[in-house]
């Protein structure tokens, strides 16, 4: 089994009609038969979008009419950032279940009113500023590379892309593939925290592993590992491994994503580490070690 | 982005906030008219630079014994007399760094009588998504210290996004800063007005440190950081004016032209990745294996071969750099594209230190061939671990 994405899924693109959406939405229906179903547009309504293979999807004027035409369970948005936020909220308002935002750069007080919005919705939102989603061979939502994924036993869930693909290559190497990797993204407001992920991974029978990675900046790392001890506490657990990107990373600066900040003396790697293997986490020194480590814990 | 005290002042005093009456200067010859311009008898002389720890803050040039960066004088010459001294020189702080910054504006600002300083920023709390107080009767010092020291005088209000600033929210805020009478009144005015400066221009942090009660009772902002959201600049064209480039490093000015994301750093090793994950932990892993990255530097998902062009002048400007390293996971990001942009680089700068190139991901092959068939000497590796290792032990030779 996997999570939150499966073969089944149906997946609306709100920004499809532009190059970011189009490439994206191409390799995603390329992939398995992830199931793109329509596309959104205001001013496109009625319209086709075509693919370079010769790919058609119909485009709908608003969300909720793509929805309600098609019975998408999932939207993916590539927006720019500017309108992103908005877009988010068509989706929420439209009650679309899983909402995969990959836009990169959005105002975080735009992310205030879409967080304000999702509590009390029937909505989840991943992301924004990640690479989304996918489950191997049945679901692709987003960026990352389909050639590097192979079915397994390991769950993934991170904050950072490149990171994401680090994992998942090594993960395959050594044979043992994945379940689902879940990139959630690198702002300091967001929809699905580790947390909302690591239940899902530990409640899934087929997920037998879990590799974590996070980076400075905020408190989720920590929230998590006081999470999995305390599901551990109620018999719960699966072996991990993980990495924290940042050891060296200057306080006061930001590292890239808006939210890899240690500020006010919070947020550095250290502290995220202690927290991580205090919970029973093997933490790799290496990003490249990621995939061995997690062999070594496994072998016990 | 970051502005200066006395821009921050104007923007809270536009928003009806109670700032002191203030004179910012450019040249130390404006110091006398800006003093003769504000009533006295107390005139405060500061210094304006992007680093806090202004007061404690000693002038390279000037003999150890002098004064800091923030001067309280009770005289219009000595006003004067103190701005001329702290005009041009060379500041350090425990924020600057050994190098200290060169004060190029000063702040003349009317004194005040203090009775009490407390501390009262604003920022976006991540861990429930809203925007939220931080406030303390503990101000005028190093909330950081007071963080550490005593937490428990340090309180957070979040603030729910559709109600606003209530009546609750400042009835809490003045009951931790102990805030009764006048500036009980006061209060009530001064926090939501905060709040709507920091939310209507999409500020990052709103730090006042500290904010005062003054003998008369009433509040007053007595210093002012403010920091931007740098994502949503593009809709306030007033706060992009107020950028101050020569508070910046020149080497970031040029690499946000090409909207890289680049972080200048003290090390000899210059680093190019794709994605800031795997740029963090390309710095990381170099410091591991016992050597120093000289910057921090991702040139995101969908580079182009004259944005990897630019990334690679960047780094070979820095006559720190000893050695590079290029690190690339293609996802969306093409190896061959990478490759490309580095011949290009190399063609036409040159390659005076050793290149380590690591690639993997999608065109991995095609990007290895093109490295491979330029004929330049550059080093490839198989993994990070390797390619760290072997740019650590060309740079060491």
């Amino acid at each position: 089994m996997s999570i939150l994405v499966d073969k089944n899924t149906k997946i609306i693109v709100q920004g499809l009609t532009g190059k970011t959406g189009t490439f994206h939405t191409e390799q995603a229906l390329a992939y398995y038969g992830t199931q793109m179903v329509a596309g959104v547009h205001p001013a496109k309504g009625g319209e086709k979008w075509a693919g370079k293979s010769g790919e058609q999807l119909p485009i709908f004027k608003s969300v909720a009419e793509a929805k309600d035409a098609t019975g998408a369970d999932a939207s993916v948005i590539y927006v720019p950032p500017a309108g992103a936020g908005a877009a988010i909220i068509e989706a929420i308002d439209a009650e679309i279940p899983f909402i995969v935002c990959i836009t990169e750069g959005i105002p975080v007080m735009d992310m205030v009113k879409v967080k304000a919005k999702l509590e009390n919705s029937r909505s989840r939102l991943l992301g924004p500023n990640c690479p989304g989603i996918m489950t191997p061979e049945e679901c692709k939502i987003g960026i990352m590379p389909g050639s590097i994924f192979r079915k397994g036993s390991v769950g993934i869930v991170s904050r950072s892309g490149t990171l994401t693909y680090e994992a998942v290559f090594q993960t395959s190497n050594e044979g043992l593939g994945q379940t689902t990797a879940v990139g959630i993204g690198g702002d300091p407001v967001k929809g699905t925290e580790f947390i909302d992920v690591l239940e899902l991974f530990l409640a899934d029978p087929e997920t037998t592993s879990i590799i974590m990675i996070g980076e400075i900046g905020g408190a989720a790392e920590e929230d998590a590992a006081q999470f999995l001890k305390d599901e551990a506490r109620r018999g719960r657990k699966k072996p991990m491994a993980g990495f924290i990107a940042g050891r060296t990373a200057p306080p006061g600066r930001t590292m890239g994503h808006a939210g890899a900040v240690v500020s006010g003396g919070k947020g550095d790697a250290e502290s995220k580490i202690a927290a991580m293997e205090s919970a029973g986490i093997r933490v790799s020194p290496s990003p490249a070690k990621l995939g061995k480590t997690l062999v070594d814990v496994l072998k016990g | 982005m970051n502005i200066h005290e006395y821009q921050a002042k104007a923007l809270l005093k536009e928003y009806g906030a109670p700032v002191a009456e203030g004179v910012p200067i450019f040249a130390a010859s404006e110091a006398a008219e800006a003093v003769k311009a504000l009533p006295g008898p107390v005139y405060v002389v500061k210094s304006q630079i992007h680093a806090g720890g202004r007061g404690k803050g000693k002038f390279k040039e000037l003999p150890p014994e002098s004064k800091g960066g923030v001067r309280v004088t009770f005289k219009p010459e000595d006003a004067v007399a103190n701005a001329e001294e702290m005009f041009g020189k060379t500041l350090v702080t425990q924020q600057t760094g050994p190098a200290g910054r060169q004060v190029n504006r000063l702040y003349i600002e009317d004194g005040a009588d203090i009775d009490r300083e407390l501390y009262c920023s604003l920022l976006v709390d991540r861990s429930c998504g809203r925007v939220a107080f931080v406030v303390s009767t503990e101000g005028g010092m190093d909330i950081e210290a007071v963080a550490h020291a005593t937490p428990d005088k340090i309180q957070t209000i979040d603030i729910d996004p559709d109600m606003g600033v209530t009546e609750t929210n400042v009835e809490k805020i003045c009951m931790v800063l102990e805030l009764e009478g006048t500036a009980h009144d006061d209060a009530r005015l001064l926090f939501p007005t905060l709040y709507r400066a920091f939310t209507e221009k999409d500020m990052s942090l709103l730090e006042i440190n500290p904010l005062i009660v003054l003998k008369d009772g009433h509040l007053r902002v007595l210093d002012a950081k403010v920091s931007f959201d740098g994502n949503a600049l593009f809709r306030h064209p007033d706060v992009q004016a107020l950028r101050d480039t020569s508070e910046e490093d020149a080497k970031e000015i040029e690499a946000s032209k090409y909207d890289l994301a680049y972080v200048a750093l003290d090390g000899n090793i210059g680093c190019m990745v794709n994605g800031a994950g795997l740029a963090m932990s390309t710095m990381d892993i170099i410091k591991l294996y016992g050597a120093e990255p000289a910057n921090f530097l991702d040139v995101g998902g969908g580079a182009t071969k004259e944005k990897v062009t630019a990334a690679f002048k960047i780094i070979t400007a820095d006559p720190a750099v000893k050695g590079i390293l290029v690190n690339i996971f293609g996802g969306i990001m093409r190896c061959d594209v990478i490759a490309e942009g580095v011949i290009a680089a190399v063609k036409e700068v040159g390659l005076q230190v050793p290149l380590v190139v690591r690639l993997e991901g999608t065109n991995v092959e095609l990007g290895k061939k093109i490295i491979d068939e330029s004929g330049l000497n550059v080093i490839s590796a198989d993994d990070l671990d390797d390619a760290a290792q072997k740019i650590v032990a060309a740079v060491k030779g």
